[in-house]
Parts: structure tokens; C-alpha cells; sequence
């Protein structure tokens, strides 16, 4: 039975999904964080399969900047978190409606 | 066959981790399942040959972004179980249920109709061939992507200014952040 590149496919597709799920049913801002980064997890490995399948580096390299993205994106998230959260320690996302005129 | 074995187990576990952080009440116990998925995936990422990125997908996703959850989750003290029932928005249950119904089904579609879902040339550039992955991926990176490469290390700088930006102690002349809604 061989491993196709399909079966890596269809698992980042379900790792996705769950993140997407995840990311409308939580309100703590911190867990939606890491449903964003399930998200991105089932991207990359698609990408690392393509790049395996097609036989071309280039899609690790984009995993890569994926990467470096990724943790950007954590520090300042999770910056706006602390922020929040240090002044109203019970909030949620739902409650986080200030901007709105 | 070794290979099935190893991609069934690595995938059991990404997606019982997946399922872990959007399921557990608690965030510590989401972010550890996040760490278990995100091993998972290092082992695919072993499985296909991607060996320096499963090292990096260790040291960084499990090693530094993953402790940085937890360093925030222990700062704040948010690490009690919440209510997953509460949900202020209506009918945000149903279009999550949807989301996630929807997809899995355009997903079943595409594998139907599409038996063989990879098509396309095979590269002539850079080549994936498995002895020289750190080689071959640093060739790639400094020499076809060195302007987004440049351009990262711009935005890690940029990261880090938002972040002492944000996490610094607000002044006391600063306006409180939440205010009454209806005043004006």
C-alpha cells in the first residue's frame, strides 16, 4: 500500500477544517490563535506534498517563509491579547466590539 | 507498508490533537494538544523528506510559539475551563456546523471526481531529491527568494517593535479601552 500524495492532501484539508471549525466555535482569543495555526499547519503540509510530488523545492521554501509568518503573527496576536486581557480579564471575543462606530 | 503505518499513526495523531484544541475546555490543555499535533506533522514532514523543516516545525512551532501560549496563558491566568454553551452570537454554533459540514463535503466531492488529484510538470529548477534537502532548500532561499528572505527579517524587526509596543504599561492620562456603549 503506498502512500500517495493524495492521502497527505486530504489530511491537511481535515486539519484545516478543523482549525476553521475551531476558529468559529471558541471565543477565547488565545485558542482562536491556535486554530489559526492548525490552519496554516494543514497548508503547509499540503505544500510540502506538492513539493515532494512535483519534485521541486520551492514549496518547502515557501513553508518556510510560512514559518517566519506564523511567528510574527503569534508575537504581535498574542501582544493584542496581553493588552486586552491585562484590562478586562474576563473578555471574549464577542465582547471585544469597541471599534464599532 | 511501513510507510502506511507511519502515516496512519503520525495522522491519528494530528487529528486527535486538531480535535484536542478546538474540544478541550481549557486553553493549557489546547495548547499541549497543539504540541502534539504540530509533532505529528514533523513526522510527515520526516515521511516525505522535508528534513529540515520538520526540525524547524519543532524548534519553532513546539519550541517558541507554542511556549509563548503558555507564557501568556500563565501571565494572565486564563488557564480555567470555559464555557464552551455560552455563545453570545447567535447562530454562530450553526454557520460553524455548516463551515465545517460544507467543507468536508466539497473535500469527499473533489477526491470522487478527482482520482488522481496531483497533476502537472515536474520542476526542471530546484530539485527535491532527498540527500541534499538542507542544501538544496538554503540554494532556494538565498538565491531565488533572497528579496522576500531580506524581506522577512524585516517583518520579524516590525514583530517585535508592535510587540514592547503593545505589551508596555499603559500611561495613566490614556483613555480607558473599554467604554459605555450609548453615550453619544
Amino acid at each position: 500500500m503506498d502512500v500517495t500524495t493524495g492521502w497527505y492532501l486530504v489530511l491537511g484539508a481535515l486539519l484545516f477544517v478543523i482549525g476553521g471549525t475551531g476558529l468559529l466555535i471558541r471565543r477565547n482569543p488565545l485558542v482562536m490563535l491556535m486554530c489559526v495555526e492548525l490552519m496554516l499547519n494543514g497548508v503547509n503540509l499540503s505544500l510540502v506534498a506538492f513539493a515532494q510530488r512535483l519534485d521541486d523545492i520551492g514549496g518547502q521554501t515557501v513553508v518556510f517563509f510560512v514559518l517566519v509568518v506564523a511567528a510574527a503573527e503569534v508575537v504581535v496576536g498574542l501582544g493584542l491579547v496581553v493588552a486586552i486581557l491585562r484590562r478586562r480579564p474576563d473578555t471574549t471575543a464577542d465582547d471585544l466590539s469597541t471599534l464599532r462606530g | 507498508m511501513v510507510d502506511a503505518l507511519v502515516f496512519f499513526i503520525a495522522a491519528g495523531v494530528c487529528l486527535t490533537g486538531a480535535l484536542g484544541v478546538i474540544l478541550a475546555r481549557n486553553p493549557v490543555h489546547s495548547a499541549l494538544m497543539l504540541v502534539m499535533t504540530l509533532f505529528g506533522i514533523a513526522v510527515q514532514f520526516v515521511a516525505q523528506e522535508a528534513h529540515f523543516l520538520a526540525a524547524v516545525q519543532v524548534i519553532v512551532y513546539a519550541g517558541a510559539i507554542v511556549v509563548l501560549f503558555l507564557f501568556v496563558i500563565m501571565l494572565l491566568g486564563v488557564d480555567r475551563a470555559q464555557d464552551l454553551e455560552l455563545s453570545i452570537l447567535p447562530g454562530q454554533r450553526w454557520a460553524a456546523l455548516v463551515f465545517g459540514a460544507g467543507s468536508l463535503m466539497v473535500l469527499g466531492a473533489l477526491l470522487v471526481v478527482v482520482g488522481e488529484p496531483v497533476t502537472g510538470a515536474k520542476s526542471v529548477g530546484g530539485s527535491a531529491s532527498t540527500a541534499e534537502n538542507v542544501r538544496l532548500l538554503a540554494r532556494s532561499l538565498f538565491s531565488d527568494h533572497v528579496y522576500a528572505f531580506e524581506l522577512t527579517s524585516l517583518l520579524l524587526v516590525i514583530a517585535v517593535i508592535g510587540a514592547v509596543v503593545l505589551a508596555r504599561k499603559p500611561s495613566q492620562s490614556e483613555p480607558p479601552l473599554v467604554e459605555e456603549r450609548g453615550e453619544n
